[in-house]
């Protein structure tokens, strides 16, 4: 009854989304208050059936309803109740359904929080994303419906696939698909500011937390997805250039780039058309990377199943979207006035090239996951696109970014001083070179790494360096500068951390080229020397999971002959699905990682294993948690929040800060 | 500056940026792509040995051999053409005889191959794709997924 209840109010919000797509919009073109009225209050509803919807569907999970095909498939009653949780978007439609939730949600979130907007441009608004709205849930009700049932109901589920019974599963999909989805909302806005024909600095001012928050929520996404695949897959590798993370890095980057120049719009009235540009173009990547995702043409762990019907449907929604929204742009964006003007040496020129230098990369990533795609259906040859070709493109279009991120901050708006923000930057520089000097004669190792840790202490220095300016500048005392670095706003701190971060991640990439490696077979006694540790294996043990049987290889970190920490790395094997799996032992120590991952029990009783010390490699998840606190920090910004409309035009025409 | 003269300091890094960015990207097509052959087309199209390649199809049963030092041989088989593989390393945990897997190494000569990595599936209802494929171009797939995993 209850999964009736819920297929039923799918139904209804496709419904109300065909509402929500079209009245609002028949308002905003006959200039009817009480048609674009109709907006907000659908948009909320249609969130709250949707959530009906997606609850009535946990709720087939937690009870095992082995009625519901998509529960068999992916449920089994001896799964942990987490998993039985998280299970329900560990799935094809499980997940659009959470898609659609998530597109809802920041429907409804714009329709309650952004009341200062005018009414014309949030009915405009709501309508685009409820065009979205429906037609992903005609997706899912015609494509790929959660909620069918079976006639005879097995007494059994097929359970999970065991690599996904992972907390990483509860964690990562809601955050990259809060972040993916996100920018939908973008999207939206500015096809409501094509539509209205009108954008100002205020427009900019509306639209940019939501880049900001989907971009907090993609950053956490990707870097929890990246640890994910570091621990589970056993190879130690965090980043693999896969397809799929090319899915979620492509929207990144656009959604990176987009906050910037949004910031310029903001405070300066300019680049107006390149920030709509960018804000189809960063949902246009999102939607390209849920067809690459659930289309089925490419075989991953993410691509849950293969169903020629639902890929032609994505298709048809990627083209609708991207081509009426181009369509859309080139139609109306001549309309848009160009706004202020500035020297090409100024933070706006700095944004400017920061924007080129970013949609590159984008771009190069864009061939090299394409590529291989588009040769296979145009020639049928088939060829792999894997991490060198990365590495020869994305990595040197985005060093550059590295170099002249810091710069970008001294510089000050309109028109700047290249020389007096170098000579500001002194210290970071001294800094990168001390670091290169200290590393260099420390540890020696790949030149790269050298260069890599260099740039990254200029970049963690060279981030704080305008603030520190800000703070201590002018003879301050103690009080003075906690006065003033209190008193600072607070996106200004945002960005400091926010490249810190860019920063830090660097310095563990950089840290990898001095990891140590061994792959040898262990067994109980042996003692292995790996980097500065020493590790001592113990009694190989059989212990019962809830649903599956673990084989352990404990093992004792020792430093000096104390034991400094221990490990469990074991394998798992899963009746249900006749399937093992890798659970690798990490141990953090210090900023580093142990991490041993076991394969195969030999004849002779030995297992075999791959050992790392993974020297600084947290600081890669570490710094994207910096990125976020920093994305963090700009949204609590009193500016972005506070009296928007009311301010807008006026700021618009001050000097900026 | 004047608005004609920014745009075109605009065009003119675009331009620049753009260009290094292509140069990079065909640089990089031309030295780090892997083409992907199934046994029969690399039957057929016969690279020269010291070729990159990826191969794919099934082990073949009965044809895995094991060595001195995780070394090991086996046959990567289409059903009618075959590939020896040798590796030395540890492989995935779904690799088995029977089942899907891509080789990536050194072409050697005839029908002979080093492989330095060795990937299967994430999961044992599907086949890499690129298996599917080659296995469909010789009429061995039968077509559409395989049957779930029995539970019992």
């Amino acid at each position: 009854m209850i999964t009736e209840i819920g297929h039923y109010a799918l139904v209804l919000a496709l419904a109300l989304a065909l509402v929500q797509s079209t009245a609002p919009l028949w308002g905003v073109w006959r200039g009817d208050a009480a048609l674009m009225a109709t907006a907000r209050p659908v948009a909320v509803m249609q969130f709250l059936l949707i959530a009906l919807a997606f609850a009535a569907l946990t709720h087939a999970y937690l009870t095992s309803d082995f009625s519901l095909l998509n529960v068999v498939e992916n449920s089994h009653s001896a799964k942990p109740l987490i998993y039985k949780i998280s299970g329900v978007w560990g799935n094809h439609e499980g997940s659009m359904l959470l898609w659609v939730l998530i597109l809802a949600l920041f429907g409804a979130l714009v329709a309650l929080g952004s009341r200062a907007m005018p009414e014309d441009l949030a009915a405009a608004t709501l309508a685009v994303q409820a065009w979205i709205g429906a037609a992903f849930l005609f997706f899912i009700l015609l494509t790929s419906n959660p909620f069918l049932r079976l006639a005879q109901p097995p007494i059994e589920g097929n359970d999970l696939n065991p690599i996904l019974q992972d907390l990483g599963l509860a964690i990562h999909p809601p955050l990259l698909y809060l972040g993916y989805v996100g920018f939908s909302i973008t999207f939206s806005f500015a096809a409501a500011a094509l539509i209205c024909g009108r954008i100002d600095a205020s427009w900019a001012r509306f639209v940019r937390p939501w880049t900001l928050l989907a971009w907090i929520f993609l950053t956490l996404g990707i870097a929890m997805g990246s640890y994910w695949a570091y621990y589970t897959l056993g190879w130690g590798g965090f980043w693999f250039w896969d397809p799929v993370e090319n899915a979620s890095l492509m929207p990144w980057l656009a959604g990176t780039a987009l906050l910037h120049t949004a910031a310029v719009m903001e405070k300066r009235d300019a680049l107006k058309i390149w920030t709509i540009f960018l804000a189809i173009l960063a949902f246009s990547l999102s939607l390209l990377g849920t067809f690459l995702v659930r289309s089925g043409v490419l075989t991953s762990v993410h691509a849950f199943a293969n169903d020629p019907a639902r890929g032609v449907f994505i298709l048809a929604i990627l083209v609708f979207f991207i081509g009426g929204s181009l369509a859309l742009f080139a139609w109306r964006a001549s309309r848009l006035r160009p706004g202020g003007i500035f020297a090409p040496v100024s933070r706006e020129g700095a944004l400017v090239l920061n924007n080129l230098l970013l949609t590159t990369c984008c771009a190069t990533v864009f061939v090299g996951t394409l590529y291989p795609l588009a040769l296979e259906s145009i020639a049928g040859e088939k060829i792999s696109v894997g991490a060198p070709f990365f590495n020869l493109t994305f990595g040197p279009i985005f060093a550059p970014i590295m170099l002249v991120m810091p710069l970008g901050q001294m510089l000050a708006w309109k028109r700047g001083d290249l020389l007096g923000a170098a000579q500001r930057l002194m210290v970071a520089v001294a800094a990168g070179f001390a670091v290169a000097l200290l590393f260099g004669a420390m540890r020696g190792g790949p030149v790269l790494s050298i260069v890599g840790v260099a740039i990254a202490a200029y970049l963690v220095i060279g981030s704080f360096a305008e603030v520190y300016g800000r703070i201590i500048g002018h003879g301050a005392t103690a009080g003075v500068a906690l006065a003033r670095a209190l008193g600072l706003p607070r996106s200004a701190w945002g960005t400091a951390f926010a490249h810190a971060g860019v920063g830090v991640t660097l310095f563990g990439l950089a840290a990898t080229g001095w990891g140590v490696e061994r792959v040898q077979a262990v067994k109980p006694g042996d003692r292995i020397a790996l980097g500065p540790y020493q590790l001592v294996v113990g009694e190989i043990v059989k212990r019962p999971g809830p649903n599956f049987e673990a084989t352990i290889a404990p093992m004792e970190i020792r430093s000096g002959g104390m034991v400094v920490a221990t490990i469990e790395p074991a394998r798992r094997f899963y009746p249900s699905r006749q399937m093992p799996t890798t659970e690798a032992g990490i141990s953090t120590l210090g900023f580093g990682q142990v991490y041993v991952s076991l394969s195969e029990q030999n004849p002779d009783g030995s297992l075999d294993a791959r050992l790392y010390w993974k020297p600084w490699v947290a600081l890669i998840w570490i710094g994207a948690l910096l990125m976020a606190f920093g994305g963090g920090l700009s949204l609590s910004d009193r500016r972005l929040r506070i009296g928007v409309a009311r301010r807008a035009r006026a700021s618009a025409a001050q000097p900026a800060e | 500056m004047t608005r004609k003269g920014r745009r075109l300091t605009l065009i003119a890094s675009m331009l620049v940026v753009l260009g290094v960015a292509a140069g990079l990207v065909l640089f990089a097509m031309r030295d780090s792509i892997v083409f992907f052959y199934g046994p029969s087309e690399l039957a057929e199209k016969a690279p020269s040995p010291g070729t990159r390649l990826r191969i794919g199809g099934l082990v073949k049963e009965g044809s895995l051999q094991h060595g001195q030092n995780k070394s090991m041989t086996f046959v990567i088989t289409d059903s009618h053409k075959e590939v020896r593989v040798a590796y030395t390393g540890q492989v995935p945990d779904l690799f088995r005889e029977g089942q899907g897997v891509v080789a990536e190494g050194v072409l050697l000569g005839r029908g002979q191959f080093l492989a330095d990595s060795v990937l299967a599936k994430h999961d044992e209802k599907y086949m890499p794709r690129e298996v599917a494929d080659a296995l469909k171009k010789q009429g061995v797939w039968n077509g559409g997924a395989p049957a779930p995993a029995s539970n019992n």
